[in-house]
């Protein structure tokens, strides 16, 4: 794959690894594409004004926290990148097209959903459950059923628990299989819409934890909607701070704390102390 | 005791009354499921709708049974044959409870599980028939079994437009102030409710889901 003209720096460079056909050049150019963009964004609904005037690209790799009191318009701007809700005005793009054009079922199932009350079909085993996407994709059943043992394993639950229900899970667990469920079709794109509010902070900070060390293996764009500061700051590699349907600023974790933005600044003093040790991502 | 005896010495005649009674109930629960638990879905997903059709359905459910069959005795084809008639007028009242126990099955789906499906990507009919109705069944089926005891008991009185049934005995009975022969048709008829009760409510729990 040879997108660049010839002649640049890049393409004399030696690759990581010999062989393969990723050269540094697509790297670069990949990164430079953001894999969610919005233009001017703007949403409604009868005369309330829920975002207005939003532009934010997500880059590869990267998990973006958008941050914000509720009401903000975090979840709606989530909402708009699966097409769940469409934009009043502007653009959302995903993966440089135009997420309006095209299948919007093809859409979501190439991007990970995961919300707070985890949504997981009660009528269905765990393994139902994570296996359905990849199911009504037509996977072979076999391929499903390893998938399902190869995600069980990923989220750290147990392999027999592949023929349990919901109702027989923990809350802890429940989020698990959310998120696996979320992976089951191996997408580039996970939208997560305060996954772990509604746990209880030791299970939370378990399943931070896990997150930051499976974010290292698999690369997924992450866009992470939360409210509480410290988990933006643990796990974002940019924190998108919203008020009032607006964006106030996009920062690193590190700049956060040092901003001396208004609404950024009243965010570290409500949470205190503490909040460096999570800025540096600490997995221990 | 005399009405066993009775029932015994007609037992032909019972088994004949009770199979037509068990047609037109069958038929007209079958017609009120088939209009029932589309409009009740429909109604369900566009809020706009549910007030003006349960309003409607809760009008019918309102008119005395013996004024509707009176009232549908005219209109051609219908006024036919008096079978036909019964079934249109059972059909009628069995779809009130079927249309709101549709609504509210529908409706009581967690929306977060609803959320979640549509944004894996789950087309709509996927969503209905692997999710939403799935989880609806139980409630939807409270509302069948509602609606076919409610149409056991109103069946007895289409005998009085001569389409038959167990209400044969009942109003013969009340005719000869012979209280066996009420109850020849009586007592059929409560079997009858009692076993549909029973067993859509078995299947009920059967499909209720965990």
């Amino acid at each position: 794959m040879q997108i660049r003209g010839e002649g640049t720096d890049e393409e004399s460079r030696p690759t990581f690894a010999e062989g393969t056909p990723v050269s540094l050049a697509d790297m670069q150019l990949a990164a430079t594409i953001p894999v969610i963009e919005f233009r001017d964004v703007s949403y409604r609904v009868a005369d309330t004004q829920i975002l207005s005037g939003f532009n934010l690209q997500v880059q590869s790799g990267e998990t973006l926290v958008l941050l914000g009191r509720s009401g903000s318009g975090k979840t709606t701007s989530l909402k708009l990148v699966n097409r769940l809700l469409s934009p009043t005005s502007g653009d959302v793009r995903v993966k440089g097209a135009s997420n309006g054009e095209g299948d919007v079922i093809r859409l979501r199932r190439s991007i990970g959903y995961v919300i707070q009350d985890v949504g997981l079909f009660p009528h269905f085993t765990v393994e139902r459950n994570i296996g359905l996407v990849p199911k009504i994709e037509g996977w072979p059943a076999e391929r499903v059923r390893a998938r399902v043992q190869e995600l069980l394993q990923t989220v750290g639950l147990a392999a027999d628990s592949a023929t349990r229900y919901p109702h027989q899970l923990s809350g802890g667990q429940r989020q698990r299989v959310g998120v696996a469920r979320a992976l089951a079709a191996d997408p580039e794109i996970l939208l997560m819409d305060e996954p772990f509010g509604a746990l209880d902070p030791l299970t939370r900070d378990e399943l931070q934890r896990e997150f930051l060390l499976l974010q290292r293996r698999l690369h997924k764009t992450v866009v992470f909607v939360t409210h509480d500061l410290r988990e933006a700051l643990r796990l974002g590699s940019r924190v998108a701070l919203m008020e009032a349907g607006q964006l106030v600023t996009v920062l690193t974790p590190a700049e956060f704390l040092r901003s001396t933005d208004s609404l950024a600044s009243a965010y570290v003093r409500a949470f205190g102390e503490g909040l460096e040790s999570a800025a540096n991502r600490g997995t221990s | 005791m005399n009405v066993f005896r009775f029932i015994w010495q007609n037992h032909g005649q019972v088994l004949e009354l009770t199979l037509e009674h068990l047609r037109l109930v069958g038929f007209s629960t079958l017609f009120a499921m088939l209009i029932g638990i589309p409009l009740g879905i429909v109604i369900a997903h566009r809020p706009r709708f549910n007030k003006p059709v349960l309003a409607s359905a809760n009008i019918i459910q309102t008119i005395p049974s013996l004024a509707l069959f009176g009232f549908l005795l005219p209109v051609p084809w219908l006024g036919e044959r008096a079978d036909r008639l019964a079934i249109l007028a059972l059909t009628l009242y069995a779809l009130l409870p079927i249309l709101r126990s549709t609504f509210t099955g529908i409706r009581g789906v967690d929306p977060s599980v609803v959320e979640a499906g549509r944004g894996m990507g789950l087309t709509e009919s996927q969503l209905l028939f692997q999710v939403e109705l799935p989880l609806a069944m139980s409630v939807i089926l409270s509302g069948v079994r509602v609606a076919i005891v409610i149409s056991v008991g109103l069946a007895t009185i289409a005998a009085a437009i001569g389409a038959g049934g167990l209400g044969e005995f009942i109003f013969r009975g009340l005719a000869m102030v012979d209280d066996r022969v009420i109850l020849a048709g009586a007592i059929p008829a409560a079997i009858l409710a009692l076993a549909a009760d029973f067993g859509v409510g078995w299947l009920e729990r059967r499909l209720q889901p965990r």
